[in-house]
């Protein structure tokens, strides 16, 4: 009984309170930096913002004024684009690990996700330049959607599978003994039940690519000029916003400022409703 | 019992056996379908080792080993050497693993076994919108909010208590190394911290409750019950950090200096193999300059992807990671 209410007692006591609080700390440190970015953004890119920004073209370097509608337009070309080129082929893949991946090749495609989702971005830069802007002689828009398309790929592939392997099995059972064959099973029953789930996955991964910058740098490249052609350089948000920002004029940081508030928006905005549909979906059940 | 009897369903031809066992058309399309797009995944990694290597021939065969040990890196003599940008690599994610992880493992614990329920999935999301914001706005913030905070307040009061350390000397320029790591620090705490709640939410319960009633603290049984369970998980952890932080190019390459030096002061700016990739690849002229920079790629494709199966592997043992997130 003295050594529970002695010294000891007191010393362990004090170790765990230590211990507790600083976890504490810890967890207000890591949520400190996220205000200071968003009151950052949300502040500077306020200022910063205004009409001509959505529908003017970039100034020639050294005039103040001007906007980045180029940029708008490239980065809705670049994530469209890379939505059509990577979604589907995910899917498919997913649907592939799901039913089919019980196998060694199941985990050869398992593994290969894997890895390639912790690869730098910067990497898929490279390879998509020797591939495709090597052999076709310019950037353009179409490499660098290939090289969003290729960092969205294996996000979607996994979250499709996982997402598959939740739907009761019982539902496929009763397609199947209704005479359905079962890629028709599959495709109308469990992919269409599993299908709100991996639209938040999907979302989840737009919102990734929709702000990557690096592979951009060498396959989209840049340019000042209105371009929706799909084969020529194009501008987008990010590199914009990184050009703008290791530039020495005020007017340009001022734009880098708005145009990271547009994108962080979008991103948020993205994550905020993907996150909401989960918890609704949750709810209903 | 008869030896044959008759099947009710349509058996398969003899020829289409090496198709695979589905009795329907449409099931053995189907199959075939999905498979030529899961093979797209393994493609897609196999054709970056190719063509990275193909693309990083030349300078391999120019510089051989030396590559990596050399320090010279001078276009205009045609030069290369990548060991600066190594050691801005290496020493910026170390450091930010320094910082990073016992902030995440506090996060982590403070989650899984301390957090009132209401407040879980809140806090867990605030800090998963840290891994949403764009690396280039981490960039943006820390070239106008970062750097001078450190130049005037963390660098100052560094070097006038640690001052008689070599790594705190120096004017403070807050553009360097130690800003660079304290943003990997940032950008990689969700990856850390979320892939280590992953691996203590996996340990058993009854460990725990076994603990507590006999009397345990909740850091005696953190210490003793729960870390020799989820160890190799938590390891798993940091590595899937370290190799998100040697990846990481944008915001890293907006703060740390990009000047190709090795100084043993924290202030110093520093340069990384990801930076000199962004900053010279489009600039790059000559076939040895575009090789040598290829080569810088084909080093960090290839550590990341050691690293990354190595930790798959170690978290593995312990919990299964959440489905296809990028970590």
């Amino acid at each position: 009984m003295s050594r529970i209410t002695g010294e000891h007692h007191a010393l362990r006591k004090f170790t765990n309170a230590a211990f507790s609080a600083a976890c504490v700390v810890a967890t207000v440190i890591a949520v400190v930096p996220l205000f200071g970015i968003l009151y950052y953004v949300a502040a500077r890119g306020m200022q910063g913002i205004n009409w001509d920004f959505f529908t003017q073209l970039p100034k020639p370097v050294g005039e103040t004024g001007g906007g980045m509608a180029n940029g708008i337009l490239g980065t809705l070309k670049l994530v469209g684009l890379a939505s059509v080129m990577g979604i589907p082929p995910g899917v498919l893949a997913g649907v592939y690990l799901a039913e089919f991946g019980q196998t060694r090749m199941g985990s050869v495609v398992r593994f290969s996700a894997d890895v390639l989702s912790g690869i730098p971005s910067i990497t898929v830069g490279i390879f998509i330049y020797s591939l495709v802007v090597l052999t076709t002689k310019t950037f353009s828009t179409i490499a660098g959607a290939l090289a969003l398309a290729v960092i969205m790929l294996p996000t979607v592939t996994r979250t499709t599978e996982e997402l598959l392997r939740l739907v009761p099995e019982s539902l496929r059972e009763a397609a199947l003994g209704l005479g359905v064959p079962k890629w028709r099973a599959t495709l109308r029953v469990m992919l269409r039940t599993a299908a709100p789930g991996i639209a938040v996955g999907i979302m989840l991964a737009v919102a990734r690519v929709a702000g990557e910058t690096a592979p951009l740098l060498f396959t989209a490249f840049s340019n000042r000029f209105w371009s929706d052609s799909l084969l020529e350089p194009t501008a987008s948000l990010p590199v914009q916003i990184y050009t703008y920002a290791v530039s020495p004029f005020e007017d340009w940081h001022r734009q880098a400022w708005a145009a990271a508030l547009v994108l962080v928006s979008l991103v948020l905005i993205l994550n905020i409703s993907a996150r909401l549909l989960v918890r609704n979906r949750v709810r209903k059940q | 019992m008869a030896t044959h009897h008759e099947s009710l369903v349509r058996p398969r031809p003899k020829w289409l056996k090496p198709f695979g066992s589905e009795v329907n058309w449409g099931d053995a399309i189907f199959r075939t379908l999905t498979l030529l797009f899961a093979l797209v995944v393994v493609a897609a990694l196999a054709g970056m080792a190719v063509q990275m290597l193909k693309a990083s021939k030349l300078s391999l065969a120019t510089f051989g080993l030396g590559f990596i040990t050399s320090t010279s890196w001078d276009p205009v003599q045609d030069q290369f050497g990548a060991l600066p940008f190594i050691f801005g690599t290496v020493v910026s994610s170390l450091l930010a693993l320094v910082l990073a992880v016992p902030v995440s493992l506090g996060i982590a614990v403070f989650l899984t076994e301390m957090c009132p329920a209401w407040l879980k999935n809140p806090v867990a999301f605030l800090i998963e919108l840290l891994a949403a914001v764009p690396s280039v706005v981490y960039g943006l913030w820390g070239i106008f909010a970062l750097a001078p905070f450190m130049r005037e307040v963390v660098e100052p009061a560094l070097e006038a208590t640690l001052g008689f350390l070599p790594f705190f000397q120096g004017p403070a320029q807050g553009f360097g190394m130690l800003t660079g790591a304290v943003i990997l620090a940032i950008m990689i705490t969700p990856t850390v911290s979320s892939v280590s709640r992953e691996v203590l939410n996996a340990v058993p319960s009854t460990l725990r409750e076994g603990s507590y009633a006999l009397g345990a603290t909740r850091w005696e049984t953190l210490r003793t019950v729960i870390l020799p369970f989820a160890r190799s998980g938590l390891v798993g952890a940091t590595i899937l950090g370290l190799g998100r932080a040697l990846g990481e190019t944008m915001a890293i390459t907006m703060v740390i200096g990009n000047r190709p030096q090795m100084s043993a002061s924290l202030f110093a700016p520093s340069y990384t193999m990801a930076s000199v990739i962004a900053n010279e690849f489009t600039e790059a002229t000559g076939d040895l300059y575009l090789s040598a920079l290829a080569e810088i790629g084909f080093l960090l494709f290839a550590v990341t992807l050691i690293l990354n199966i190595v930790a798959r592997a170690l978290v593995w043992r312990v919990a299964r990671l959440p489905a296809g997130g990028r970590l």
